[in-house]
Parts: structure tokens; C-alpha cells; sequence
């Protein structure tokens, strides 16, 4: 280990999966404890108190923190929630709203000095959420459609050649029922994963070029690697929002297919 | 530590989610869906349709305050047209009125007029036949007195007298009769 360490040294060396592995957050705690779970609290902690300033007690004509609120809130209904639920989708706000706010600022963190952690880059957060949209999309289906009727609905649309269904049948099963919830899921864990990955890449290249091995060659290197860090930063700011968003509204997408069979 | 040795160490594979985090993260979600989703979403839901319906009644309010001013000017609208028809109407009924006054008291004056007139002849023909009366009877007598003169008897019989008298004077009439009136 030390030889391989003193080898390492000398070279550059690209961030790699293992800097998503955090040691208990003490010596001593339980191996449970670690930064990712602390901020996963943190985080829900954060949407709770800010969701209470905005909606405990709202008012006609809104004021402050409720105008960020109502902004969110207006956003995930006729965003997310209408196109997909019509006139059901006041009903299913609560939980669209709860999914998007609680995931967006897991994915904000990422982008948060000293925090530097999207969440949802370990793959049990996306995990969680998906899975319980599968459930509820899996009882909203067989309750609204009947455990024939939905899976009917779901394997043989109406309208077309009988031959296709062959084809089509094992294609929509899979899909709808292997398939939706694990890429719901890899889709935003990916993202995140790869997003933290770029970036301490890019923070990993400007730090060895600028401080550990400053070199007149390597300095240009460096400045490059800050840049991009800056750079992709931002665009890491918007995909964290984009994956959010893109999140709930899958969520609102299956929930609505459960509700109406004919989308 | 350094950044090398952090990175180089073993990592674990990403796909696989740790059991502690599935709970940690469930327990996140119900505690978010609990407040956000079960306590706050149907307040700020309540205020969305409360203030839906506010704007919507300060609308309608504002629709039935200009309906009843419209209906207000129309009222008024109509009550000066009939003011103006009554007072034309007025003005015309005083005219006919007065012309039919005007009319009446001309009628009035001429039928005044042709009395006075009327009044006037006759006293004018009593006069004249009073005159001609006791210019008769004087003139009778006095062509009497003058024939009994000349003829030097007195004629004694009046009824012979006057009839003589009246013959003489209606030859007199016929002949001269323009000339009396």
C-alpha cells in the first residue's frame, strides 16, 4: 500500500468512484453515520423549514419567503403536475411538490461550498423515491383499471395489427414494469454521479497543477482546470434542476398513465 | 491522507444502494411528504383558490358596479328624453292655447265691433225716421196752413187734410226720394 502510494504520488491522479465512499463522519460513530446521510437530513430538514416559512400561514396577497414558495409550488403544478393528471393533479400536489422540492436541493447540494455532495449520487436516495412511485403507480393502476383491465391496457393498446402484439406484448411489460423503475431511478443517480465526477475531476486538476506539483508547464493546466470547474459549475447547476424537475414529472407521468389508460 | 491515497483506495460498486441509506432516505421522503405535502400543500392550496376567488368576485363586483351605472345613466337617459317631450309637448299645448285665445279674443272684438256698428244704424234709422216724422207732420201744417192762406178757406176736415197731406208728400217722396235719404 505504501509503495503504491509513494508511486502514485508522483503522478496525476483522476478521481475516481471510491470519492463517493465517506468514513463514519467521527471516530467512533456508526458506520452509518457519514456525510451523505448527515446532509441527506440536513436536506429534508432545510426543505421542511423553508416549505413552513413559505406555506404556514399563507396569504392572499403573498409576501416574502411565500412568493419563493408559490413559485415552486406554481411551478411543479402547471409544469409537472397539470400535463400529465388534468384534473387530478391538485390531488397529487402534495406529493409531486415533496418529491421535487426534496430532491432539488439534495442536487442543489452538490453545487454548495463545504457541502459538495449531491445526494442523490448514491444510488439508495433515487432508489427510494422511485420505488415508492412504482408502488403507488402498480395500486393506482389495478384500483383504477382492475388487475386485468391494467395490464391489458398496458400490453395490448387497442388499434393495431394483431400480429405486432407479439412483438409488442413482452416489450410494454417489460418496460413498464422492469425497466420505468430503474431507469427513473439510474437516470437521476447518474446524472448526479457523473455531474460530482466531472467536477472533482476538473477541482482535482486546477488543485495537483496549481498546489501540489506547481510546474511552470503544468500552471496553464491548472488555470484551465479552474475554469472549468467555474464552468461546469454552472452547467451542473442546471442540470441538477433539470434532473429534479425531470424526476417529479416522470413520477406525475406514471401516476397520470394509472389514472388514464388511454395516455 | 493525501488526495492520491483518496483516491486510489478501493471503491465500492455505485449501483449497489446501501440498506442504512434506503432507510434514511425513506425516513427523509415521509418526513418531507408528511410537512410539505400533507400540512403545508393544502394551506398554500386553500390561499390559491381563496385568492382565485377574491380576483374572480373583485371582477364580478366591478361588472355588476358598472352594470348598475350603465342601468342608472339609461334611467336617467330616458327621464330627460321624457322631460323634453313633456316640455315640448307643454310648450306646444300653450301655443295652441294661446293662439286659440288670440282667435277667440279677435272673434270677440269683431262681434263687439259689428254690434257697436250694428247699435249705431239703428239709432242713426231711428233718428232719421223721427226726423222725417216731425218733418212731416210740420211740413204738413205748414203747406196746410200756407194752402188754407192762399186759398183763404179753412179746411175743416182732417181726415180730408192729412189724406191730401200724405198724397202730396208721396209725390213729393217718388219724386224726390233720393234726395231725403
Amino acid at each position: 500500500m505504501d509503495t503504491l502510494t509513494l508511486l502514485a504520488a508522483d503522478k496525476f491522479q483522476a478521481p475516481g468512484p471510491s470519492i463517493f465512499d465517506f468514513p463514519p463522519l467521527y471516530a467512533g460513530a456508526p458506520a452509518w453515520l457519514n456525510k451523505p446521510v448527515l446532509f441527506a437530513v440536513v436536506g429534508a430538514l432545510i426543505v421542511c423549514v423553508f416549505m413552513w416559512s413559505a406555506f404556514a400561514n399563507p396569504k392572499l396577497v403573498p409576501r416574502g419567503v411565500q412568493n419563493i414558495g408559490e413559485i415552486g409550488y406554481i411551478f411543479v403544478r402547471d409544469q409537472v403536475a397539470r400535463p400529465f393528471l388534468g384534473k387530478d393533479a391538485e390531488r397529487w400536489m402534495p406529493l409531486l411538490l415533496s418529491v421535487f422540492s426534496l430532491i432539488l436541493l439534495w442536487n442543489l447540494f452538490g453545487v454548495v461550498p463545504f457541502v459538495q455532495f449531491p445526494i442523490a449520487s448514491h444510488i439508495a436516495f433515487p432508489a427510494i423515491f422511485a420505488g415508492t412511485i412504482y408502488v403507488i403507480k402498480l395500486y393506482l393502476g389495478i384500483k383504477h383499471q382492475g388487475f386485468l383491465g391494467y395490464f391489458k391496457n398496458m400490453m395490448f393498446p387497442p388499434g393495431l395489427p394483431k400480429p405486432i402484439y407479439v412483438l409488442l406484448a413482452p416489450i410494454e411489460f417489460l418496460s413498464n414494469l422492469i425497466i420505468a423503475p430503474f431507469t427513473h431511478a439510474v437516470r437521476l443517480f447518474a446524472n448526479m454521479f457523473a455531474g460530482h465526477l466531472i467536477l472533482a475531476f476538473f477541482s482535482a486538476v486546477g488543485f495537483w497543477f496549481l498546489f501540489e506539483k506547481l510546474t511552470p508547464l503544468g500552471a496553464g493546466l491548472g488555470v484551465l482546470g479552474v475554469i472549468m470547474t467555474i464552468a461546469m459549475t454552472g452547467f451542473e447547476i442546471f442540470i441538477q434542476f433539470l434532473q429534479a424537475f425531470l424526476f417529479a414529472m416522470l413520477a406525475a407521468m406514471y401516476l397520470g398513465g394509472s389514472l388514464h389508460p388511454e395516455h | 491522507m493525501t488526495l492520491a491515497a483518496t483516491l486510489l483506495a478501493e471503491a465500492e460498486n455505485p449501483l449497489i444502494p446501501h440498506a442504512y441509506e434506503l432507510v434514511v432516505g425513506g425516513f427523509a421522503f415521509l418526513v418531507v411528504f408528511l410537512v410539505v405535502g400533507k400540512i403545508l400543500t393544502p394551506r398554500i392550496q386553500k390561499t390559491l383558490v381563496e385568492r382565485t376567488e377574491a380576483i374572480e368576485g373583485g371582477i364580478k363586483k366591478a361588472e355588476d358596479a358598472q352594470a348598475e351605472a350603465q342601468r342608472t345613466l339609461e334611467e336617467y337617459r330616458a327621464k330627460l328624453a321624457e322631460a323634453r317631450h313633456e316640455a315640448a309637448r307643454l310648450r306646444e299645448e300653450a301655443r295652441e292655447e294661446a293662439s286659440q285665445i288670440k282667435a277667440e279674443l279677435r272673434e270677440e272684438a269683431q262681434a263687439e265691433a259689428r254690434r257697436l256698428i250694428q247699435g249705431a244704424h239703428a239709432q242713426i234709422e231711428a233718428d232719421r225716421q223721427q226726423a222725417f216724422a216731425q218733418l212731416r207732420g210740420e211740413l204738413g201744417r205748414l203747406a196746410t196752413e200756407l194752402a188754407g192762406r192762399i186759398v183763404g178757406e179753412s179746411l175743416q176736415d182732417e181726415t180730408r187734410q192729412s189724406r191730401v197731406v200724405d198724397r202730396f208728400l208721396e209725390e213729393l217722396e217718388s219724386a224726390d226720394g233720393a234726395a231725403v235719404r
